[in-house]
């Protein structure tokens, strides 16, 4: 019975994650466009490409890996939709919660882009070549600042007694880690926060971290043969990388529970909060994504991982060091 | 990425690609991200508008002189009855030779505000290119209320120019000056000062000024490299010899001449305020008078027939010089030859030394740096969501609102 539940439940969030991705996705092109002073696309545009690409006829080069290209945007969308279940919504535990922690999430995360890669290995073109190439050395250069972040908010929950596991993301929901720190805690925590937020454009491929698919250098890059069912899912599988990473951000620094704070109880505190979950995300991906693609240029992918290496692997380092201050103070 | 492997590949860039406004293709030999070599191949669009123009005489030459480039449509045909009145001796009166300076210089503020928005598409940066296209529209509607059209203006002939600057018209340069005084600062703090854009266009395409001597740059791209080159300082054409017009190097701003995309794009953006004050001076000192040597055109074709000899004219177009060559022989009605060089001719020769050593990411910049282009569109469809209905705008239908708003804009 309660597999059964667990598995309708999870289906039911993962229809819902991916349709609310593309509806964020619609409305970060109309704040982008409107930033631009320009009227945008309609908010469902990202619905109806999918729709139209899942209708077009999927053309593999003849030069491709078959079964590696047709493959890759399967296991890129697949593995971002599974962030999901490990991913506390509001006050509702993650449904596979006790399978799965942080260390998951970012394997998955770091999985879908790998997949992507392979997808441009297996394209059999040289522009998809370079873009996979860059996706790998950006992947390379973001992992590092990430595993500090991941790690040094695990060692800091373990280290102040947070109740539940380290590296579990209820841990973290349960008790908003702020609360836990000092004041050298709080500039360490806020450090890791804009690290974090650092990689977000990096892990979901948008300006000025958008290296790997660059349209006005490399065509695209390593989506530029795609066609068809396996673009519309390249494209599921970008809007749901940022959606996830945006739930993690969330999850890791902002779990504060407005039905807490309400006083609610019952269903109406579960609804709220799960409403709530869903706003605080939007909000983290309107600045964290849509005003950043707004403001910047394209970087070059050596300097973004000349960025990665040196100062924003140095604010988490930084990061880490304030945190186990504020422990051993 | 094998950097240093000695084992490159091909990538070609263009003859279409998303980055590049026209047609031409880059061949680059790739060692990971880097650039060993590089090879051009142009030739995707050549359209025999020489060897047309000798079924035609000049008045109707003009026109298609117009359509060598969609940017700097004046540019060419100023260069083209230049050589014309060179080779036929005519006179040019001081209030055309005034007005000619002026729509030059608003089609190298226009031309110059375009290049600057797309370099900077070019680096992902669509925010500015966005900017640069709404700044460019206030240029756009001065031209087309001096001239009644926004790309080719019809505006130049032999011995003169057709249009005046009415009181109207001047009022609306004035406006756009001001206008340009105060907004397109926010482009240059948006565009120049940003820490992206410099990290992309710094050492980027880098053309030396030995290069640049030695491959004949012109325009821009030269003085990008620190020369003091502008034929309107040097060799002053129109009204330009009562300006004081000094060439736009980036020495005298940064200090120091790179001679890299960043150079070329400062000096574009630094050239539109020197434009706006050249504009300013022609106002203040634009002479009363005829606007044309002969407004009879019966009479001026005659006169063209009886012509003889050879004509020349290098002006500095937005992009360099642009030189034009032109026989006319006594009793022919045609153009014998005609002969143009356009001042890409000469940039493209720098751009393989400009792509080594750099990234593939910097591969369409470069293309760019030295010179974008840009076609029009004819029809549209008008849809309306509420209502479900659509509306398919004719060429004609676009004619008619065209010609009303440039009514409205010339205040008739």
């Amino acid at each position: 019975m309660m597999l059964l539940f667990k598995i309708l439940a999870g289906l039911a969030l993962l229809v819902f994650a991916s349709l609310l991705s593309l509806l964020f996705e619609g409305v970060d092109r109309i704040f982008h466009a409107r930033m631009q002073l320009r009227i945008g696309p309609p908010l469902f545009q990202p619905f109806y490409d999918v729709l139209k690409l899942l209708g077009k006829e999927n053309i593999v080069p003849r030069r491709a890996v078959a079964w590696a290209f047709n493959g890759a945007p399967w296991v890129a969308a697949a593995t971002a939709l599974m962030v999901f279940l490990y991913v506390p919504i509001g006050s509702l535990p993650p449904i596979l919660g006790g399978e799965g922690d942080l260390i998951l999430i970012m394997y998955l995360l770091g999985f879908s882009a790998v997949a992507m890669a392979v997808g441009g290995f297996a394209s059999g073109s040289v522009y998809a070549n370079i873009g996979a190439q860059r996706e790998m050395v950006l992947m390379m250069s973001y992992e590092l600042p990430l595993a500090t972040v991941v790690v040094s908010m695990a060692w800091f929950a373990y280290r102040t007694g947070m109740p539940g596991a380290p590296f579990s993301l209820e841990t973290y929901v349960a008790m908003p880690i702020w609360s836990v720190a000092g004041w050298t805690g709080i500039f360490g925590i806020l450090a890791l926060l804009v690290t974090l937020l650092f990689v977000v454009p990096a892990e979901t491929g948008k300006v000025p971290m958008d290296i790997a698919e660059a349209k006005t250098e490399i065509l695209d890059g390593l989506i530029c043969e795609y066609s068809g069912r396996n673009l519309a899912m390249f494209k599921m599988a970008f809007s749901l990388r940022t959606l996830a990473m945006c739930a993690v951000v969330v999850s890791l620094f902002f779990p504060w529970s407005l039905g807490r704070i309400l006083n609610l109880s019952g269903m109406a505190f579960f609804v709220v909060d799960f409403l709530f979950f869903w706003v605080k995300v939007f909000l983290v991906q309107v600045v964290g994504v849509t005003v950043i693609r707004t403001t910047f240029g394209r970087l070059k992918i050596w300097q973004a991982s000349r960025l990665y290496w040196y100062q924003v692997a140095g604010l988490a380092l930084a990061g880490m060091v304030l945190l186990s201050l504020d422990v051993i103070l | 990425m094998a950097i240093g492997a000695g084992k490159t590949y091909k990538v070609p860039i263009g003859p279409v690609h998303v980055g590049l406004k026209e047609p031409i293709t880059a061949w680059l030999d790739v060692d990971g991200e880097r650039i060993v070599n590089a090879t051009i191949r142009p030739g995707a669009i050549h359209r025999g508008i020489e060897f047309m123009a000798r079924e035609r005489n000049p008045i109707q030459v003009i026109y298609l002189a117009e359509r060598i480039c969609g940017i700097c449509s004046f540019s060419h045909i100023v260069a083209f009855v230049r050589a014309v009145e060179d080779a036929a001796k005519i006179p040019v009166p001081a209030r055309a030779q005034y007005i000619r300076t002026i729509v030059l210089e608003l089609e190298r503020i226009h031309s110059h505000i375009l290049w600057a928005g797309v370099a900077c598409y070019t680096f992902g940066y669509d925010s500015a290119f966005h900017l640069g296209m709404i700044l460019r529209e206030k240029v756009m509607d001065v031209l087309e209320a001096l001239t009644g059209n926004r790309v080719n203006y019809g505006t130049g002939t032999v011995g003169g120019v057709r249009r005046d600057i009415t009181p109207k018209v001047e009022k609306a340069l004035r406006e756009m000056i001001a206008f340009y005084k105060s907004e397109f600062s926010f482009f240059y703090n948006v565009a120049v000062d940003d820490p992206v854009a410099l990290a992309r266009m710094r050492n980027v395409g880098v053309l030396s000024k030995e290069d640049a001597i030695s491959h004949c740059a012109l325009g821009p791209t030269a003085r990008g490299s620190g020369l003091r080159v502008d034929l309107r300082w040097s060799a002053p054409y129109e009204a330009y010899a009562d300006l004081d017009v000094k060439p736009v190097v980036p020495q005298d701003y940064t200090g120091e001449a790179y001679g890299d995309v960043y150079d070329r794009f400062l000096v574009r953006v630094l050239e539109v305020y020197q434009s706006l004050d050249i504009i300013e001076k022609c106002l203040d000192g634009l002479p009363e008078g005829d606007l044309m040597w002969e407004p009879k055109l019966p009479k001026l074709l005659n006169y063209l027939k009886q012509a003889d000899g050879i004509g020349m004219c290098s002006i500095e177009a937005p992009r360099g010089d642009d030189t034009h060559a032109i026989k006319l022989t006594g009793g022919e009605e045609n153009v014998t030859w005609w002969k143009v060089r356009a001042p890409t001719y000469s940039n493209a020769v720098s751009w393989p030394i400009m792509f080594k050593g750099n990234d593939v990411a910097d591969a369409p910049l470069i293309i760019n740096s030295i010179d974008p282009c840009i076609s029009c569109m004819e029809r549209m469809l008008v849809t309306d969501v509420r209502k479900g209905s659509k509306q398919v705008v004719t060429r004609a239908e676009l004619l008619q609102s065209c010609r009303e708003k440039t009514r409205r804009l010339m205040g008739a």
